[in-house]
């Protein structure tokens, strides 16, 4: 019997290694299998589900129900517009990625550890209203105060980032360089979320959604690991902002939008909410899927919103819950 | 000094909107514990619909009554086929989910029938004139809403308070178990909150196309404002609703006429002292 639990747990670890080198030289290789637009829809869907996991550190693994997830998303694109855009209304400041990376996680940091600090004041409803209510007051900014944003236009003219060490210079503006760098730092973001969710910080965000009060009991100041994730969650939402707005080279409002907060909420939860995978599953499709029916359909509100309907009323745990599931059931 | 006036009426009478939708929602919120982003939507429906019916039957007062009922009737028929489904304690995000569903479905709807332009509804002639105020030309138009909201506000508290029904309805917020085990329906009373939420919602529409014209995205200006007055105010309670909306309606009225580009941020640093105070609201319970 432990005989036969040690094989199948070998082979399931080959079959994993097989399938993660199968992935590695499929990435590595696509921009010479497939062509530009399926490149440009790659790099959508990483960067999306950048975005999709960080928000699913919040509501998978803390439990926090955050519906203004966008306002981070949008802050990244409109930092990286603001220090890197040639444009009448920006700095145009550096285009090197070592020093606009750092100033994006700082600029987002700070003012997700001030949004933070007051929002996870209150808990569940309360959160989720007060986080909606900061994301469309940024989105009510950046579309009124067009001197300084740009207005509804959105700040344009956002260069693909280069990396200068001062000897050695290498630009990332061709869309397969883009598309590399894009994919290195989703390998980056993933397997760093994977060790921070199995690291004691982790573990403690775990014990939070399950039982707040004995976490509390224990001695964990609760707070402290709330503000912790939701920063962190915040940088990685600049982040994957950052690069959206570098692929397109344009920052627009529509990136602070609650339609792009509620977007990020169901790729979290069609995929399947508190799994790491599942946020990139979730995108995948909802980049994927309205590809394919807007040739049918213009009526893309309409199509999202049954989607959202139907979803709900059908499959409230996402495609990794249905999956999860059956995998118990067949053993 | 004169303009001082005419924007503090004006905030009162944006106040009275407010307090119309916020009470709608807060009653949604506080006795069904269930969060309602189509709540805007309703709002949004309500304007349109009179729209349309006072260019056909060209009475703004017939408008007033009917489509009320009529958004109200299909707000329940919603919560009996749907909404009852998503009922639970840690079910809250599907509810976002799924009323986001319904508002995108509804600016779909609105968009086909009415279109992207701006609609404006005419002022209902009977009050089409103004009377002076402090030698300030005042429209009769906003005067009547301060009354509409003033009466609604006491109706409500009249129901809340004095009838049966408000009992029961106060009685479910602090334990809905025993209120369904003392024999009562509790699923009807769902069913009517949601009706009547969804009324006021489409109450505030027909008043309020008058005063801000009917456009695309207005359903979602509407509910953060509405959000922020029931965040302020606090969930559940008519008391938060109304100060709530006072609060809100002014800073928004005064934001706007003097730091239009980052009014509603004002708003946002509003919410954000109230909540350091008071976590739960003005009026909330403040534990859970």
């Amino acid at each position: 019997m432990v005989e036969r639990l040690d094989t199948m747990y070998q082979r399931l670890l080959s079959r994993k290694i097989l399938v993660a080198v199968i992935i590695v030289v499929l990435a590595v290789a696509a921009p010479y299998l497939a062509n530009t637009y399926t490149i440009s829809l790659l790099i959508e869907v990483l960067i999306f589900s950048i975005f999709a996991m960080s928000l699913n550190l919040l509501v998978g693994y803390t439990g926090l129900p955050s519906f203004g997830h966008a306002a981070f998303f949008g802050l990244g694109a409109y930092i990286i517009a603001y220090i890197s855009g040639v444009n009448d209304l920006t700095l145009s400041f550096t285009n090197n990625i070592l020093l606009t990376l750092p100033i994006v996680i700082i600029g987002t940091g700070i003012i997700a550890l001030i949004v933070g600090s007051l929002a996870l004041r209150t808990d569940g409803i309360y959160f989720l209203m007060i986080t909606l209510a900061f994301a469309q007051m940024l989105f009510s900014v950046a579309m009124r105060w067009s001197a300084v944003t740009g207005g509804s236009d959105g700040l344009i003219g956002i260069p693909r980032p280069e990396i200068d060490l001062g000897v050695w210079k290498y630009s990332f503006e061709s869309r397969t360089a883009f598309y590399y760098f894009v994919v290195t730092t989703f390998v980056a973001i993933y397997f760093g979320l994977h060790n921070i969710i199995h690291s004691p910080f982790g573990l403690a965000l775990k014990g939070i959604k399950s039982n707040q009060m004995r976490m509390q009991a224990l001695g964990y100041k609760t707070l402290h690991y709330k503000i912790g994730v939701f920063v962190l969650a915040g940088v990685i939402a600049g982040i994957a902002g950052m690069l959206l707005a570098q692929f397109y080279w344009h920052a627009s409002p529509e990136n602070l939008y609650w339609t792009m907060s509620g977007q990020a909420l169901i790729m979290v939860i069609l995929g399947g909410v508190g799994t790491l995978i599942g946020p990139v599953i979730g995108a995948t499709l909802m980049r994927l899927l309205p590809n394919i029916t807007s040739t049918y359909t213009n009526n893309w509100q309409s199509y999202m919103g049954i989607m959202l309907i139907v979803f709900v009323l059908c499959a409230p745990n996402g495609i990794m819950g249905i999956l999860l599931k059956k995998l118990k059931n067949n053993r | 000094m004169n303009d001082l006036i005419v924007q503090s009426i004006n905030s009162i009478v944006f106040s009275m909107l407010l307090f119309i939708m916020a009470a709608g929602l807060s009653l949604i919120f506080g006795h069904m514990n269930f969060i309602n982003l189509a709540h805007g939507s309703f709002y949004v429906l309500g304007g349109y619909i009179g729209y349309t019916m006072i260019s056909k039957i060209g009475s703004y007062w017939m408008a007033l009554i009917i489509v009320p009922i009529l958004v109200g009737l299909v707000g329940a028929t919603i919560e009996f086929l749907f909404l009852r489904r998503l009922y639970g304690k840690h079910r809250h995000l599907e509810q976002v989910l799924f009323t986001m569903g319904l508002a995108l479905i509804t600016a779909d709807i609105i968009r086909s029938n009415w279109g992207t332009y701006v609609v404006t509804m005419q002022t209902p002639l009977l009050l089409d004139g103004s009377i002076s105020i402090l030698d300030s030309q005042f429209p009769l138009y906003r005067l009547a809403v301060i009354g509409i909201g003033l009466t609604i506000a006491v109706a409500l508290w009249i129901l809340m308070q004095r009838t049966r029904l408000g009992i029961i309805l106060r009685a479910g917020v602090f334990d809905r178990n025993l209120v369904s085990e003392s024999g009562i329906n509790i699923q009807a009373i769902f069913t009517g909150i949601f009706g009547l939420g969804s009324a006021l919602a489409a109450l505030a529409g027909v008043i309020g196309a008058p005063l801000h014209s009917l456009y695309p995205g207005l359903q979602f200006e509407i509910l953060v404002l509405t959000l922020a007055v029931v965040i302020v105010g606090g969930l559940g309670s008519l008391q938060g609703a109304f100060f709530g909306s006072l609060l809100i309606g002014i800073a928004d009225t005064f934001g706007k006429a003097l730091l239009p580009e980052i009014s509603l941020f004002l708003i946002f640093a509003l919410m954000a002292i109230v909540l350091l105070v008071k976590p739960r609201g003005l009026f909330g319970a403040q534990s859970n």
